[in-house]
């Protein structure tokens, strides 16, 4: 029997990491907010690597904190060990990673979910959604409970119908032991949402006692830890290291005589693994040539033994599992606490969500994380704080928010979700912007701090600090550009030492700074008149100095998307009566339903003529008033 | 709108008084600017709109034609943004150069309907001229797509790869390096994405100075053949073309329009206009006909210059001399067969390209055939070597090449490989553009199946 209960305005469907920020952002702007979570054991776990970050997932976790999410302050809080990667290959590409205390990580955010006003918390399972003239009326639990709603985010994750593989093993069941969500497809499929099969999985956790560590390379922290959030202000210290171990030919052929018990090579799996994030049987399949591969051991909190073991990721049976572990130097006597395996699980297809990350099927009802396609903590919250976000603006009647390429890696990762969709779990690259000069995880805030800030999700308090931050980079700045240098033999010395070319006459400090070959601090013996002045502030002045022209050539590029994204395609748009357009464009189109022109022209398929094509057709209608 | 500045040749594609070059765009008078150097001094910055300027088009440092420029400034223009409208002489071979001059400082080839695409979304056409913008636009587009489709077949298409392919391997090494820096991925030495770099630069610019002959192998070459009337230049046109195309006789004077024929000479196919005898006539009709062999001369792109062996330098041959100074001529000295009165040292003196043939006998053709593949410095260009088939594709590269430049400056100057891998990434995009493929997918790709990454 079916009863109701109290309205909301916001479900949110899901506690991982995209549930935790879409539920946080929805509380903090003014809506009332329900979070439903299979298990309240489960919220925010990290079911995978107890890591937050790395390249251009770094890049995220700092959006998320400069928009005023929630990842970033949790990260800083639940670090075990920090560490900047990338350094010396260019600012665009350092990445910041972190080693996550998994438990702590998990009880820190439900404290703060508990904390949160305007946020109701229910350990329920939904399995159905109701709508009303195309629009979400309603979410019902399995125990008949029906929660009347405006609007609603699904946040499944990998447990909607999850399947864990095992060898021949295979049976129902979410990640950690949890029963998978079982009940929403149909109700989703009765909407016109239509799901598909992704696949991924995870790696054995052993017992510390079990590990010989004499036997593998020790990877520290970074001396200096930098912390992920503008609100951190003590940085996080190291109180762990990892280590790597390798395997070697016996594990491979181990691996290799085993693979018909693999239900990935045996055929038992259909559905599409993460390009990646392949299992260790792929990359020995793959790329047969390498004799060895690596594996992180990476402890996962301090009140545990566990260790997770980075790198190889199987779905083979437990004792294939135990057999190619213990060839592995300094594993010979590893104890399995939680065996690998490889999971499958129901995710819709992102063509259908707007930028908003609202279905077109129907009003109100919108999807994140790993549900839309995409694999990564780091990915999933990005979109949960994006739909999180829109989900309350669309209940208060406002403006939905958007990020577009050239802001973000979120705005990235959205547009090429709703653009060009994924045929495997979508996984953020630095490569994958083409802006990636100008959206450096070292200018997030300076990016996204102001929207954070209109939007709500930023105090004033720490708008004001940001402010304070900016002004003081435009008045450094400004100072180096005017400060004179004088050749002298210890200046000189060192242009030469790096490389570059003495001084012959008096030059501007901004121009030492400019060149590839010197830093600012180093510079700080010539410059007598330097204030003293944050680390960040430092960065910022060296890097928008000496990155200038090719900052102002991605700037030149970015006014040529925003002039695309500025025409804007109206919603009901018949593209089967447009002249001009090849039957391939047409049909990409009616798919995508672009939301602007510079969206469709990302759209593969959709070529330069069928955008003019495009172009005046709009022309026309406006014309026509 | 910040579109991008692009350039076309607007008037017909034919021999005409003048020919019209229209650029189009923000950059529009900065880019003509690179190009045209005024007589006045006065850059057409300085110009107001609906103002024209007297100068003179370089490619480079080499002067290429004395034009007129005119300055027009948004709105009030064709396209209802800044343009500059260059009219030069009206020889294909010039207005071409002119706007590959353009195109070599980074301007882009207009795509067809693109001035009027602009000018209808500027609001400067009605709306009922719109769907024939449209159709044109259209008809442009499977017009690219095919011409997209012809470089995916033959020795273009294979250089192109070759050179995509190469620089797709130094990307997605950098991507791997870049986006996976704890996997066991060999670092990416400068050295190694410098070779690749200069070797493709090359390459390129291989294939950009060869656009010009792969132009004449696949057009064939426009070719005149002038002489002082009877020295047997229609002699050697039949013989040549193995027909009978132009009337011979004894009687000066007797070839009195452009007579069209094309012959295959050593695998270079000749487009032969044999012309009118030149000299002072009162035949109205042949002095129609040595204004057209004259007119004939801009457009050539080889001069066969008949003499006759068997006599000495006439005034006529003399005024002809003069009249071909610096254009590409190979002097052909008829009648061998005959008591040789001509001084043929002297003659070489002007033209260092000279055989000497007999027309009636049918010797020296292949002397002939060697002369004009040395002067053409056709003779390495072989017919199957990769050659860039058009304009547009001309443009592409042209872009590759200034932004694998740009790369190697990079490079050079020791910025860090972030930046390295973004200006990479625009040269494969251009170059990608002659195929049709997006770059980011390519390096994406690359990464997955080259490198063993991911936890």
């Amino acid at each position: 029997m079916e009863y109701t209960m109290n309205e909301f305005d916001v479900a949110v469907i899901g506690a991982g990491h995209a549930g935790v920020e879409a539920a946080v952002a929805a509380a903090k702007l003014g809506v009332k907010t329900i979070l439903f979570t299979l298990t309240l054991d489960g919220i925010a776990n990290l079911p995978c690597n107890p890591s937050i970050g790395g390249t251009a997932k770094g890049h995220l976790v700092r959006e998320i904190d400069a928009l005023g999410g929630v990842m970033g302050i949790a990260a800083d809080a639940n670090t075990l060990q920090s560490r900047m990667l990338n350094l010396g290959k260019g600012p665009a590409v350092h990445s910041l990673r972190a080693q996550i205390d998994r438990t702590a990580y998990h009880g820190w955010i439900k404290r703060m979910l508990e904390q949160q006003s305007n946020l109701w918390i229910r350990q329920a399972e939904i399995t159905a959604i109701e709508t009303k003239n195309g629009r979400i009326s309603a979410v019902v639990t399995r125990l008949g409970a029906r929660y009347p709603v405006k609007t609603a985010i699904i946040a499944s994750g990998t447990y909607l119908n999850g399947e864990i593989h095992v060898g021949e093993v295979s049976y129902p069941g979410g990640p950690d032991g949890v029963a998978p969500a079982t009940g929403l497809r149909e109700s989703l499929e009765q909407n016109g949402i239509y799901l598909r099969r992704f696949k991924t999985g995870t790696p054995s956790r052993v017992h510390r006692r079990s590990i010989d560590f004499s036997q593998l390379e020790e990877q520290p922290g970074d001396p200096e830890v930098v912390p992920f959030s503008f609100t951190t202000e003590i940085p996080p210290e190291n109180k762990v290291s990892c280590h790597i171990a390798y395997t070697n030919p016996e594990t491979h052929n181990i691996i290799r005589n085993n693979l018909d018990r693999s239900p990935i090579y045996s055929g038992r799996i259909h559905a599409i693994g993460p390009r990646y994030c392949p299992s260790i049987e792929d990359k020995i399949v793959r790329f047969s040539d390498k004799d060895r591969h690596q594996c992180f051991v990476e402890p996962m909190g301090m009140d545990t033994d566990e260790m997770y073991l980075q790198g190889l990721s199987s779905s083979l049976p437990e004792d294939v599992q135990l057999a190619f572990l213990h060839s592995i130097k300094g594993f010979e006597h590893l104890e399995i606490m939680r065996n690998a395996y490889a999971i499958e699980y129901d995710c819709c297809d992102p063509l259908d969500l707007r930028p908003t990350l609202e279905f077109r099927q129907v009003k109100g009802l919108f999807g994140a994380g790993q549900f839309n396609g995409t694999s990564g903590y780091e990915e999933a919250a990005a979109q949960g704080l994006i739909a999180g976000i829109n989900a309350a603006l669309q209940v208060e009647g406002k403006a939905p928010f958007t990020l577009d390429r050239s802001t973000s890696y979120i705005g990235t990762l959205i547009d090429d979700l709703v653009t060009k969709g994924c045929s495997d779990p979508y996984r953020m690259m630095t490569s994958r912007s083409e802006f990636r000069l100008l959206l450096r995880q070292d200018n997030a805030d300076e990016r996204l701090t102001p929207m954070g800030y209109k939007l709500g999700l930023i105090s004033e308090e720490r708008y004001q600090l940001f402010l304070k931050k900016m002004e003081e980079i435009r008045l450094e700045k400004e100072r180096v550009m005017k400060t004179s240098v004088a050749p002298s033999a210890e200046l000189n010395g060192l242009l030469v030492s790096r490389g570059t070319t003495p001084l012959n006459s008096g030059t501007k400090l901004a121009d030492l700074i400019r060149r590839p070959q010197l830093g600012y601090a180093e510079l700080a013996p010539f410059d007598p008149e330097r204030p003293v002045l944050d680390r960040a502030v430092c960065e910022q002045v060296e890097i928008q100095l000496k990155y200038e022209g090719y900052i102002q050539k991605q700037m030149h590029e970015v006014e040529e998307l925003k002039r695309l994204e500025s025409q804007k395609i109206p919603a009901d748009l018949p593209y089967d009566h447009i002249d001009g357009l090849r039957l391939e464009a047409r049909e990409k189109l009616k798919r995508v339903q672009p939301e602007n022109v510079g969206q469709a022209s990302r759209i593969s398929g959709v070529n330069p003529a069928d955008i003019s094509a495009l172009l005046i057709y709009l022309t026309a209608q406006k014309q026509k008033g | 709108m910040a579109e991008k500045t692009i350039a076309a040749i607007s008037t017909p594609n034919a021999v005409g008084g003048i020919s019209v070059i229209r650029i189009s765009g923000p950059d529009a008078i900065a880019a003509a600017d690179k190009v045209f150097r005024p007589v006045s001094g006065k850059m057409l910055q300085e110009h107001k709109g609906y103002t024209a300027a007297y100068g003179t088009v370089f490619d480079g440092d080499e002067p290429v034609d004395d034009v007129v420029a005119t300055v027009f400034r948004a709105p009030k223009s064709y396209t209802g943004e800044d343009v500059v409208e260059i009219s030069c002489h009206g020889g294909l071979y010039v207005t071409r150069r002119v706007l590959m001059a353009l195109l070599k400082n980074g301007v882009l080839l207009a795509g067809p309907g693109e001035f009027t695409k602009r000018a209808f979304l500027n609001g400067k056409l009605s709306l009922t001229e719109a769907e024939a913008v449209a159709d044109l636009i259209q008809a442009g587009g499977e017009q690219s797509l095919k011409s997209a489709r012809s470089a995916m077949k033959g020795s273009l298409y294979h250089t192109i790869s070759s050179m995509k392919d190469r620089l797709l391997t130094v990307s997605g090494h950098i991507a791997a390096f870049l986006d996976y820096p704890e996997e066991e991925i060999d670092p990416v030495e400068s050295d190694e994405i410098h070779t690749v770099l200069q070797d493709v630069t090359g390459e390129l610019s291989g294939l950009l100075s060869r656009f010009d002959q792969g132009k004449m192998i696949r057009e064939g070459i426009e070719t005149v053949i002038l002489g002082k009337p009877n020295v047997g230049k229609s002699t050697l046109m039949n013989l040549l073309a193995g027909e009978r195309k132009s009337i011979v006789t004894d009687i000066p004077g007797t070839t009195r329009d452009v007579v069209e024929g094309t012959v295959m000479l050593d695998g270079i196919v000749l487009r032969l206009a044999d012309t009118a005898g030149i000299r002072e006539t009162g035949d109205v009709v042949e002095q129609a006909g040595v204004s057209l062999a004259l007119e004939r001369l801009e457009t050539a792109q080889l001069v066969l210059a008949v003499f006759d062996s068997s006599s000495p330098l006439s005034e006529e041959d003399r005024m002809l001399i003069e009249k071909l100074r610096d254009l590409p001529v190979v002097a052909v000295c008829n009648k061998s067969d005959l008591q040789q009165q001509l001084d043929i040292a002297e003659l070489r003196g002007f033209f260092p390209h000279l055989v000497e043939i007999s027309a009636r006998d049918h010797t020296g053709v292949e002397a002939l055939s060697s002369a004009v593949l040395d002067l053409l410095s056709l003779h390495d260009a072989e017919a199957s070597s990769a050659m860039l088939a058009n304009l547009r594709q001309f443009s592409c590269a042209q872009r590759a090449f200034d932004l694998l430049q740009e790369t190697l400056q990079t490079l050079e100057m020791g910025y860090t490989l972030d930046a390295i891998d973004v200006a990479l990434e625009s040269a494969i995009s251009a170059l990608l553009e002659l195929t049709g493929e997006r770059v980011s997918d390519a390096v994406v790709d690359q990464v997955f199946s080259h490198f063993c990454v991911g936890k």
